[in-house]
């Protein structure tokens, strides 16, 4: 009798078992977890989202990791082969490793067969988060998010008669949105430490920050203006005379001079909310920061509105803006690719990048950039189109986190700590970079 | 006959199990009651250790599976050791270690020595002393940074009222040659008072007699200092160095809140090098190489310490 009880429990338990694992299959099979930064676009995304649940049945998870943690928390996710996420929203330098680690399913095949073309994302931004060799009709992502580094000042500042005054007894002409990197740094340096309504005010707020990216993003809007190049033949590796060129040199001397006589005290270690909280307390007149966050800077209560108005990043000896933005990827891991790919085979519908774009998403579909009206869509969308017609990226190569610590340190160590010269740094760059290519077999 | 614990848990014991006991050997008994432990000890500590060791003599990469790996002999241990940066770090690493120590015993013993009297409110200064070391890094390390913010921060308004210097006029966090020290102000806010609390034990720990007697030999105050105190406290104060300097050569979360390791690679300690290394360069042989070099400097360091807190005990 004992025997037989035991029996019949053992065999109940398999059979719970059994079902309980079924149900959670079953559970995982009808939900996708989409893993990105935590900030604004992200939040548009959930929203956008409802609609993809509403239509396939498919609940979607989100799991948004605040940008300074985003690299290392989701490359560890990657790397370790974890199952977290579906979906990945990774950032653009991601996807040499993405696809030469395996990380990352290459969607040649599936857009084939779902009659997604390439040809309908504007070029720069296939080129930039699809594309693994670059340029290669090999695609491991769908562009998603258009973004680029761009500039947004107090328009109500400029405007003042006084204040226009000055600016033109200080520098013989007038005040207006910069058309150089150098009149930026002139107009940084006529509001640095001016008195405005009882404040004191400074003049530009830029990325210095250590950790993760922030001094290079900010640091290549003014290279990358000046002529800054990685190689000198594109896929050589050969950097001599390229990285350390004189105009990049002479970009990196401004940057330091920008960071020295044009911003804040304190701001040593800046990037995006920092950025975003110098503005939006009225410190400075001008701040750099991606187009990503222009969309809830025009709608703050208290600095947009009229009082705010944006400018793409100046040109020097040519137009240039750093590449933000990301591509959306199905994650080799997952356990739901069919659902994955639905997703992204949704998101692709000129519909939904429409919508995209209304809630605040950079779509980078050309029927939402070509549409007549998107000039006027919004403040900050001309200047958006004019940044991604002539936008640069760092490094995309696997080896991009050691490519990319290397430039962390040399400007930093240049720019804010205040040693050495822009020339040492670069040349020192070009050694690590050696270093990193070496040790890639690349050279 | 006595009726010990021992002889009624043998009396408790099943017959059953004490048949299957009933033969082995009080020597196999002690394995089997050690085994969990050494097996524990081996699979987390011993085996961990021996593979960063093989590992460090390769190019491995966790995050490149895929990639072939190559035996690379004592390739990674020379670069280290040939590499200025990492020089750099190991100076920036040993000066944190000796200020912060050097600071917190001084502060740490003084304070303790001051405490030790008897005085009203004692047992609440105490307390409020000892708030610092209570805190989570994470949040010493938030509170510090809006602390040194030039614009609103607290020392830098202090600093410009007992000095005159502007306090937007300078940047402890962002300076170069500042950042240093911010940094060991930070530990030395954080930590004096564990130092201090070990002194205290110290000191309560001195019986009155002694001070008592050498009062009847008309022994000054300040010989019963160095010659009762200082020795007396000795052991206890080397045994709260080594738990400092272990702790502050690990040094890591703190640290990476204030400064990031900036400016440039000022504050750039040997903890936080070898984290980039490993999990953002994601070049496992190379810092596994830098991992036993660091364990091996530690270890060696911890030792000779060791036997010098071991001498000092006997005297």
């Amino acid at each position: 009798m004992k025997a037989r009880y035991l029996t019949a429990t053992a065999v109940g338990a398999v059979l719970s078992a059994a079902g309980l694992t079924a149900s959670t299959a079953s559970a995982q099979s009808n939900e996708l977890t989409l893993c990105w930064a935590a900030w604004d676009p992200a939040n548009a995304l959930v929203e956008l989202s409802k609609d993809f649940e509403a239509q396939s049945g498919i609940k979607m998870k989100f799991e948004f990791v605040p940008w300074p943690n985003f690299a290392d928390r989701m490359l560890n996710e990657l790397n370790s082969g974890g199952q977290l996420c579906d979906l990945l929203i990774g950032d653009s330098q991601w996807i040499g490793g993405g696809a030469e680690n395996g990380h990352y399913i290459k969607l040649n095949d599936f857009f084939a067969a779902e009659s997604i073309s390439m040809d309908d994302f504007a070029p720069a931004t296939v080129y930039a988060y699809s594309t693994w060799p670059k340029g290669e009709p090999n695609y491991y992502a769908l562009p998603a998010m258009g973004d680029a580094n761009g500039w947004f000042y107090r328009k109500d500042w400029f405007e003042r008669e006084d204040i226009r005054a000055a600016f033109m007894e200080a520098t013989g002409r007038e005040l207006g949105e910069p058309q150089t990197q150098k009149e930026l740094l002139e107009i940084a340096q006529f509001f640095q430490g001016r008195e405005i309504d009882g404040q004191t005010v400074y003049g530009a707020s830029i990325f210095t920050e250590r950790g993760s990216e922030g001094i290079t993003m900010g640091a290549t809007g003014a290279m990358y203006a000046w002529g800054f190049k990685y190689e000198n033949t594109p896929g050589a590796y050969d950097m001599e005379g390229a990285v350390n060129s004189p105009e990049a040199v002479e970009a990196l001397e401004f940057y330091k001079e920008l960071y020295k006589t044009g911003t804040p005290p304190g701001y040593d270690n800046a990037y995006m909310e920092q950025s975003l909280d110098a503005f939006k307390s009225g410190q400075v007149a001008m701040a750099m920061n991606w187009f990503a966050f222009f969309p809830g800077l025009a709608a703050d209560p208290n600095v947009g509105g009229d009082k705010i108005d944006f400018f793409v990043n100046p040109a020097q000896n040519q137009p240039a803006s750093t590449l933000g933005g990301q591509g959306i990827s199905v994650v080799s891991y997952s356990d739901n690719v069919e659902g994955a790919l639905d997703y992204i085979k949704w998101f692709a519908q000129p519909d939904v990048q429409k919508k995209w774009w209304s809630m605040g998403g950079y779509s980078c579909h050309v029927a939402v950039l070509n549409d007549p009206d998107f000039v006027n869509s919004a403040p900050f969308a001309a200047d958006f189109l004019a940044a991604m017609d002539n936008v640069y990226d760092f490094w995309q190569e696997p080896a991009y986190a050691s490519l990319l610590l290397a430039m962390q340190d040399r400007l930093h160590t240049y720019v804010v700590a205040d040693q050495g010269t822009a020339q040492e740094a670069l040349d020192g760059l070009i050694a690590d970079w050696t270093e990193v290519f070496e040790d890639e077999g690349k050279l | 006959m006595t009726d010990t614990p021992i002889d009624r848990m043998a009396r408790a014991t099943p017959p059953h199990v004490a048949r299957r006991v009933r033969g082995l050997s009080d020597r196999a008994i002690a394995w089997l009651f050690v085994a969990p432990t050494i097996f524990l000890l081996l699979a987390i500590n011993i085996f961990p250790l021996i593979w960063t060791v093989r590992l460090s003599f390769t190019n491995f990469a966790a995050n490149r599976p895929g990639r072939e790996v190559e035996w690379v002999g004592l390739r990674n241990y020379q670069r280290i050791l040939t590499d200025d940066g990492i020089w750099a770090n190991m100076q920036t690493t040993a000066h944190f270690l000796i200020w912060t120590i050097t600071l917190q015993v001084l502060i740490g013993f003084t304070l303790a020595w001051l405490i030790n009297r008897k005085f009203r409110g004692n047992d609440l200064l105490t307390t409020l002393i000892v708030l610092p070391m209570m805190l989570s890094p994470a949040v010493v390390g938030n509170f510090w940074t809006f602390l040194y913010q030039p614009q609103i921060g607290l020392f830098n308004y202090v600093v410009e009222l007992f000095t005159g210097v502007p306090a937007s006029s300078f940047s402890m966090l962002g300076a170069g040659g500042l950042a240093k020290w911010s940094i060991i102000i930070v530990d030395t806010w954080m930590w004096t008072p564990f130092v201090m609390l070990i002194c205290l034990a110290g000191l309560r720990s001195i019986p009155d007699y002694i001070y008592e007697a050498a009062d009847v030999d008309r022994a000054s105050k300040w010989r019963q200092f160095w010659t009762i105190t200082v020795p007396m406290v000795l052991p206890f104060l080397m045994l709260a160095v080594l738990f400092r300097g272990i702790e502050n050569f690990k040094m890591f979360d703190m640290v990476v809140l204030l400064t990031g390791g900036g400016p440039g690679n000022e504050t750039l300690l040997a903890s936080i090098d070898l984290k980039r290394e490993a999990f953002e360069k994601w070049r496992t042989g190379y810092s596994s190489a830098y991992a036993i070099i660091l364990f091996v400097t530690v270890f060696g360091l911890a030792s000779i310490y060791v036997k010098a807190l071991n001498k000092v005990k006997e005297r």
